[in-house]
């Protein structure tokens, strides 16, 4: 009897795994199909879109619309391709993601470890920067910018970023650290050790999973970011979300929808590479602050 | 002057006082331990003395030193914590030598240390691995080595053995007694477990709601407590408080006590300053090894008295058996030999030792001293 009951619910568990993945799997076709028209797309002569077949495979494949997205493609008057403000990006991102990290590790150790009175308050002000919708500070920042004489600039973008980023990295690290036992920080203190070598040699080498998510968390939305970038950048500090858009909306001549679609890939690249690349430690990460604090 | 003096020591979080006036003195090479239930502030006196807690009010001084204020790594103390505390990121060799290069510590002095302090905790072989790759004891010998490199004036314990199971913990027991016996050292150990005070101290301080209600050597404590808590709290299993009436009979004081049976027994004081106390109700505090069977009682008591008694409960724990049974209209325990037989529901006779007895103001609690 038991028996019995048994290899039922194991063959009722193989019929139900089997709709699982069977959803599973459609969901991840029709998530990825966008990305496949962008690709197929993207490797075709104009004529073979504009002759109306966007979905099938091109009958002549070139990557010349890739190069023209990199190098040549007019970006409102210039016709430099997409690459200067790819530099532009990078410039951009590399540092207001590593200023930010770095600053809000440094806020969720002094919040965790070396509380304060009204440190709970100051923490709950900071979460509250996460959800200022961005449109809210575009004037008083432009004001900012203005009187620190960055406005227009790279440095003026890093600026912004860093400390819209802030109230996320200081919950990602203040969450991480809530969770670590004050007796290590007790015994280093016992030990000699002060303040920074505290944060240096015992709570930054253990860190590493939040810092993949914060990294991976600024990366993505300082790449991605267009409203920002139109509204404090110059041309010569334009990243690259702008400058996309500038190739799309070209008004002047033919729509190269093949070249389009190649500079949408390349504005997209970056990020996918920092998911694949880190992505699995990104939700390691996620969890391991989430359990308490 | 001790080595650690505690002067009217009292410590508040907002408005909340959880240590009032504590003054211990704390000789050199002496194993203290504060010893007392969850919450009684033991702990935050210890991290008091480790610099880790402000001081309220009063003064602490270590060897002639006021250190109010003085930071941590500057009392020359070393501390073991409860979960030891091991930096996850360092080797077993790493933590250990991490205070004494924060010290400027020259590498070649601190290997030297570091393999002395390995060999008399025979961790030699443990010295690469990460924390996480360690056992429970082993942890606990590390985090020891990490206290004894830097050869401080004073060791603080911070209940370092409650995370490890029952066995290692009585191993590590007699190890940390072995180490302070061999190093003479002065330490202040804290534990909620009064086995470990009564087996590894030289003084205990007994504290409850943030005041110490008794200090003295583990004898002390354990015969003569200074209230019905300290009575209770030290000894498994608990001292029995029962209520009796003192009876006067030819100028002796008697405790006379109801037994199972309603009927009324009278047992002879040891201590005869009881006068005063004639016909009112005083606590008789008793330990469960001085109610025994009369073969197992001790012959050389001056006081022995005997007692009918319907046994409640017998619990055999292999060495002894502890009977439970009705006494003072309260549950008392006695501890039997082993190999008596005794059967629940049976009237038993028993052998009380009052020499062992003592008494309690009822109102205050405290001991009426002899």
């Amino acid at each position: 009897m038991h028996a019995v009951s048994q290899d039922m619910s194991v063959r009722t568990g193989r019929i139900a795994r089997a709709f699982i993945y069977l959803a599973l799997l459609i969901f991840a076709l029709f998530y990825l199909l966008p990305l496949l028209v962008m690709l197929v797309n993207s490797v075709k002569p104009l004529t073979e879109i504009t002759g109306g077949n966007m979905i099938s495979l091109p009958e002549v494949w070139t990557i010349e619309p890739w190069l023209s997205a990199w190098s040549t493609a007019q970006i409102g008057v210039e016709p430099t391709g997409l690459r200067p403000y790819f530099l532009n990006s990078v410039l951009m991102v590399v540092p207001a993601v590593a200023i930010s990290t770095a600053l809000g590790a440094l806020n969720g150790y002094v919040l965790t470890k070396w509380r304060f009175r009204g440190d709970n308050i100051l923490f709950g002000l900071m979460l509250f920067s996460c959800f200022i919708p961005f449109q809210i500070v575009l004037i008083p920042m432009a004001r900012i910018l203005g009187i620190t004489g960055l406005a227009g600039s790279t440095a003026g973008l890093v600026l912004v970023h860093v400390v819209y980023g802030l109230g996320f990295t200081t919950l990602f690290f203040r969450n991480y650290y809530a969770v670590f036992p004050d007796e290590l920080v007790r015994a280093a203190m016992i030990d000699g050790a002060g303040f920074l070598r505290i944060f240096w040699r015992i709570m930054l080498p253990v860190s590493g999973p939040i810092i993949v998510v914060s990294v991976i968390w600024q990366f993505t939305n300082i790449w991605n970011d267009f409203l920002f970038g139109a509204s404090f950048a110059d041309l010569d500090s334009m990243p690259m979300t702008v400058a996309l858009n500038n190739l799309v909306n070209s008004s002047t001549g033919v729509k190269e929808y093949n070249v389009h679609f190649a500079g949408a890939i390349l504005a997209a690249f970056p990020t996918l590479v920092v998911y694949v690349v880190a992505g699995r430690y990104f939700v390691r990460g996620l969890m391991a602050g989430s359990v308490k604090g | 002057m001790g080595f650690i003096e505690i002067r009217n020591v009292s410590k508040s979080f907002g408005q909340v006082e959880v240590l009032h006036n504590i003054s211990i003195s704390v000789e050199r090479d002496e194993f203290l331990v504060l010893v007392g239930p969850s919450g009684c502030g033991k702990s935050t006196l210890l991290n008091m003395i480790a610099g880790l807690e402000g001081i309220t009010s009063g003064e602490i001084l270590i060897r002639d030193r006021v250190v109010n204020g003085v930071h941590p790594s500057k009392r020359n103390i070393a501390m073991v914590f409860q979960n030891y505390a091991l930096y996850p990121n360092m080797t077993a060799g790493q933590n250990i030598t991490f205070g004494l290069e924060m010290h400027g510590v020259a590498k070649p002095v601190r290997d030297r240390s570091l393999s002395a302090v390995a060999k008399l905790l025979q961790i030699d072989h443990l010295l690469d691995r990460k924390p996480v790759q360690l056992s429970g004891g082993q942890r606990q010998r590390v985090a020891m080595g990490r206290a004894l490199v830097r050869n401080p004036d004073v060791f603080l314990f911070d209940e370092p053995l409650s995370n490890l199971d029952a066995k290692l913990r009585v191993d590590m027991r007699k190890e940390i007694k072995k180490l302070h016996d061999k190093l003479k050292s002065t330490v202040v150990y804290v534990t909620h477990d009064q086995i470990e005070a009564m087996t590894l101290s030289t003084r205990i301080a007994v504290m409850n709601h943030g005041h110490i209600q008794q200090l003295g050597t583990p004898q002390e404590i354990y015969n003569t407590p200074a209230n019905v808590f300290v009575g209770t709290f030290m000894g498994s299993p608990a001292m029995n408080v029962l209520p009796v009436r003192v009876v006067m009979h030819d100028g002796v004081p008697h405790a006379c006590i109801t037994d199972s049976e309603d009927l009324q027994q009278y047992f002879r004081f040891s201590q005869d300053n009881l006068a005063d106390w004639d016909g009112r109700e005083v606590f008789l505090g008793i330990r469960p090894e001085a109610i025994t069977d009369l073969d197992g009682a001790d012959r050389n008591s001056r006081n022995l008295a005997r007692l009918r008694n319907r046994i409640g409960v017998t619990e055999p724990a292999g060495s002894d058996t502890f009977v439970t049974m009705t006494l003072g209209g309260r549950d008392a325990t006695a501890r039997m030999r082993a190999d008596v037989t005794v059967v629940s529901g049976d009237v038993f006779e028993f052998a009380v030792n009052m020499e062992k007895a003592v008494a309690f103001d009822p109102a205050t609690e405290e001991r009426i001293k002899p």
